[in-house]
């Protein structure tokens, strides 16, 4: 227990462990180790939040206010929840976790020539949060820079174990409080000029042939929490070719602000908002990179992919986000065995063919 | 959903000067003046794909042949269920063509007979298809053994002596007719597979846009598609000559290959020459029987009549191996590229349909390799044996007076070289000249002033109003001809200028100059990176497929000559374009994408390619860098 570090570098050697990383940083791991163009960062472990907590000497006060607790009594969750948040989020940092986190933090902003901003992101180990059973993220905190700010928001990623909503979730579930922990992904903001998610399969149909992309312009916050209406582009997997295309309103950007030091929410101009927010040639290499982590992960994936407008052309896409995509993927079975395709092959297919073609099909 | 129409033919003044020009035509071949209101109530396209340019009279019988053989085998042979033939015109010089549908009631009972009929074929394939060769073969021998001599002044003492009892011009006249029937008959053969090649290749088609909407069409052409077609021989047989050549020590012998004799008495000359002519000559039959045009217009130059062609290409590919190029194509890339598509769309469905997918693909790999190679006997060995007849019957009449210029004939119809012929054997009997060199020189020049005149118009792409949708099996697959296509020619595209949209025909993105070619005789302008824009191509461009980027054409679907020859060189194309060719000028830089069909001019990039010398030189390196993905893997 005891060797288990508090820190790991994405592109490290070591193996993705998910008790120590959490879902989201162990994806994150198991993505750079496959040559996947990730944003570069590292996990802050369980292991680090595991002596935090020791150190603090508050797990049984923990358990102690966790235990009878209704999860039908909704003011009481809020008090204990907002309670356990403030006893996590005003402990200092046990000085050796500290140390190993200031250390890479200086060796990520080493590899830059000027401070980045960066990511900060929890990264849930197992069922212990709502929504996390696939996704491994509870909270993202975005466009941070400097130590300070940085690690006050690393333990509002731990305080994330303990909002009423998670607490009620476990209470509902059965999850014993015993052993929970989490891992904290921090990692070098893009600066993106559009992002979007990427599905390896056409949710609405089914149909595996197909890469049906969402994007938007600035971070990809907006198209994630669904609060614009993305450009939406089906590509045919095999060829890399775009079948369908409709360009959405996109009419909100998250992009940093004037002094870098944070993000601002701004309006897109209508001549941007009617054309895509994509070129062909990004929307066959976004297209490439799902397409290679379906083949990496052996089974359709919902990616999230960013535009660095900091990097070159051809070098600017990064993947942020990899995960099964298990939700369609299960109906589409389902699906694909209803529909009676012209099943056989020869004269009498090809005359059914010929019908249907002339749209004189006898039913 | 378009209410916009094409103009009527009969509110269409012919160009300048061309007044008059329906005579020079057969009545059943013009839209007729009573006839008004029948031919304005169908949509006629304009098939600029197979006759871009005018057709001269005697030049009517390729798309009276071909056309009219296409229907034979859907309306009467195959009796395919929902379609008969395709009716054709011709308007002001140019051939239109409106597909005949199958009533609604008699659909059903021609399923029956379609089924025991196109079912014999496919069953019997390989054995029917064996025979059409030898079909085939012997009616080109039969073709290539007639002889248009002028008539001696007397009958053969050895005719006389054994009783013959008939003179040589029983057998001029006799080999005329034969030389129809036989083509006809050759054109009939064409169309024995190909409507069944179409429709196999049409439900495998049908059957991936069921299982993956949306799958792109050259997907499926991709998968069906052979590499190593015998419509792709010629040009193999010139890069083998050039590889042989520099193999041999020849290659300083293709200098001045402007004058073959020349050229090939130097190479018969040189010390191990007689090896090099020997394989030239092995080549030469069958496989330079193939034309730069497409087999329908008399004026295409054929290789075998033009040896300064192939000898031209085989110096141009010796050029290229000593730059240090690759000039084979790549077959080992195609093959593991349409591998690797048929297995990725395999993987994706389940035990069932992979059933159907690989019953359906396998037959439609077995009969495709027709599809293409037809092209090789019909339109190139048959037709280029046809012209050179036709061209030696033309000379002949010309000796005899009929007209000034070897090539007067083509101003005639068919049917008035016969009339011409029976002048001239009549003028032969009776001992007194023929009437046809008092009255056909000043005809004909008439004629060829109209042609002239005709040419310097371009057609309508369409006539009259297009149906809501083109559901036509054969239009579509043939001519690509589409609902998307019409609405693109009436200018309902929503393409932003300097863009143009056309079939995604084959995959890859590239940028370079354009080159724009209007006509064969233009070849020899195109250069190392060209991007090439031309109405239409010939499988025989083939040689200068090596040397250009990406081609676009006007007309043509995934089954257009530019499409399948650009699937098998790996390098993009966009087809059916509607205008690029009269748009886009050369020298503009063009980026082409043939993943998404578009063309687009690149604005403040222009080159002119005029230049010559070291600026050429620059060119080309400069143009060493911006194909931006051949044909992605």
């Amino acid at each position: 227990m005891t060797t288990a570090p508090y820190i790991q570098f994405f592109d490290g050697t070591d193996s993705p462990r998910h008790e120590l990383l959490g879902g989201k940083c162990a994806s994150l791991v198991a993505l750079t180790q496959a040559g996947m163009p990730v944003p570069p960062g590292f996990a802050i472990t369980t292991a680090s939040y595991d002596a935090f907590i020791a150190a603090a000497g508050i797990e049984q006060d923990i358990h102690a206010l966790l235990a009878n607790l209704d999860a039908d009594d909704v003011a009481e969750v809020d008090r204990v929840s907002a309670q356990l948040r403030f006893e996590i989020e005003s402990r200092p940092v046990p000085a050796d976790v500290r140390a190993d986190f200031v250390a890479a933090y200086h060796a990520l902003q080493a590899r830059f020539s000027e401070p980045v901003p960066v990511a900060v992101r929890s990264s849930a180990t197992a069922e212990d949060l709502p929504d996390a059973s696939f996704a491994g993220q509870q909270d993202t905190y975005l466009w941070l820079s400097g130590i300070v700010d940085v690690t006050e928001h690393i333990r509002r990623c731990w305080a994330s174990l303990f909002t009423s909503r998670a607490i009620t979730y476990r209470l509902k579930n059965n999850i014993p409080n015993e052993g929970l922990s989490m891992a904290v992904a921090v990692q070098k903001m893009v600066n993106a000029r559009a992002a979007g998610v990427a599905i390896t399969m056409d949710p609405t149909t089914g149909d595996r042939s197909k890469i049906v992309m969402e994007a938007s312009y600035g971070l990809g916050e907006l198209v994630v929490s669904g609060l614009v209406t993305p450009d939406n582009v089906t590509v045919d997997k095999i060829m890399l070719m775009v079948v369908k295309r409709v360009i959405g309103d996109k009419h909100a950007e998250l992009v940093p602000d004037a002094a870098n030091t944070g993000l601002v929410e701004l309006e897109v101009s209508p001549e941007r908002r009617a054309v895509l927010s994509i070129s062909e040639t990004e929307i066959t290499a976004i297209a490439t990179i799902a397409k290679k982590a379906e083949k990496h992960f052996k089974c359709p994936q919902d990616i999230e992919w960013a535009l660095d407008r900091d990097l070159p052309d051809g070098h600017n896409l990064l993947l942020l986000q990899s995960r099964p995509e298990t939700v369609h993927s299960s109906a589409a079975k389902a699906d694909a065995a209803s529909p009676a395709p012209s099943n056989g092959y020869g004269i009498e297919s090809i005359t059914r063919s010929l019908l249907v073609q002339a749209g004189k099909a006898p039913d | 959903m378009t209410e916009k129409s094409f103009p009527s033919p009969y509110d269409q003044a012919p160009a300048a000067g061309a007044e008059g020009w329906k005579d020079l035509y057969a009545y059943n071949l013009v839209f007729q003046q009573n006839r008004r209101e029948v031919e304005e109530g169908k949509f006629w396209f304009c098939d600029s794909q197979h006759w871009p340019t005018v057709t001269k009279p005697f030049e009517t019988i390729g798309f009276e042949f071909a056309v009219s053989c296409l229907g034979q085998y859907n309306t009467r042979h195959l009796l395919i269920p929902p379609a008969n033939g395709i009716e054709f015109r011709i308007h002001n010089g140019y051939v239109f063509m409106s597909p005949v549908g199958v009533p609604e009631s008699e659909i059903a009972a021609r399923v029956p007979e379609f089924m025991a009929r196109a079912g014999h074929y496919f069953q019997n394939w390989d054995g029917l298809l064996e025979q059409w060769q030898g079909k085939v073969r012997g009616t080109i021998d039969e073709l290539g053994a007639l002889n248009f001599d002028a008539l001696p002044d007397r009958v053969d003492m050895g005719d006389v002596t054994s009783g013959k009892g008939t003179g040589p011009n029983n057998d001029l006249l006799a080999q005329y007719d034969a030389l129809i029937a036989l083509t006809y008959r050759a054109w009939q053969y064409h169309f024995e597979f190909l409507n069944l090649g179409y429709v196999a290749y049409l439900d495998f088609f049908s059957f991936c846009k069921e299982v993956f909407p949306g799958i792109p069409d050259q997907a499926v052409a991709k998968m069906v598609q052979g590499v190593d077609m015998e419509l792709f021989r010629p040009d193999d047989e010139l890069k083998k000559l050039a590889k042989l050549a520099i193999e041999l020590g020849l290659t300083g012998l293709f200098g001045n290959t402007a004058d073959p004799e020349q050229t090939l008495a130097g190479i018969e000359a040189a010390s191990r020459g007689a090896e090099w002519l020997a394989a030239f000559n092995a080549a030469k039959d069958p496989w330079f029987n193939f034309t730069v045009g497409n087999g329908f217009y008399a004026h295409d130059k054929y290789w075998l009549d033009h040896l300064e062609l192939p000898l031209g290409y085989i110096s141009d590919y010796i050029g290229r191996l000593q730059a240090g190029q690759t000039i084979d194509r790549p077959v080992a890339e195609l093959v593991a590229e349409r591998d690797r598509i048929t297995e990725e769309y395999s993987e994706l469905l389940s035990s069932e349909q992979l059933a159907a997918f690989e019953g359906k693909l396998g037959l439609a790999r077995q009969v495709y390799p027709y599809v293409e190679n037809h092209n090789f006997y019909i339109e190139h060995w048959t037709m280029g044996v046809f012209w050179r007849k036709a061209r030696q019957l033309s000379a002949m009449l010309q000796e005899q007076g009929f007209w000034p210029d070897a090539d007067g004939m083509f101003f005639l119809r068919r049917d008035e070289v016969r009339e011409a012929l029976f002048d001239y054997v009549t003028g032969w009997a009776v001992g007194a000249p023929a009437i046809g060199p008092s009255y056909w020189p000043e005809e004909v020049e008439r004629r060829r002033v109209i042609v002239d005149a005709l040419q310097q118009q371009r057609p309508q792409p369409a006539l009259n109003t297009p149906p809501a949708v083109i559901t036509e099996p054969f239009t579509l697959m043939l001519w690509g001809i589409t609902s998307d296509q019409i609405k693109n020619w009436l200018g309902d595209s929503d393409a932003p200028e300097g863009e143009f949209r056309g079939m995604a025909a084959s995959s890859g993105v590239a940028e370079g100059p354009a080159r724009v070619i209007s006509s064969s005789d233009q070849l020899s302008e195109v250069q190392e990176g060209d991007i090439l824009v031309a109405p239409v191509t010939a499988p025989s461009w083939g040689p200068i497929f090596g040397k250009i980027r990406a081609t676009v054409t006007d007309i043509g679907g995934m089954m257009s000559h530019a499409a399948i020859v650009c699937r098998e060189y790996g390098m993009p194309a966009v087809t059916g374009t509607g205008t690029a060719s009269s748009q886009i000028v050369t020298g503009q830089w063009l980026r082409v994408d043939g993943n998404n069909g578009t063309v687009t001019i690149v604005e403040g990039h222009s080159h002119d390619l005029t230049l010559a010398g070291d600026a050429a030189v620059q060119l080309e390196q400069a143009l060493d860098g911006p194909v931006l993905e051949g044909s992605h893997a």
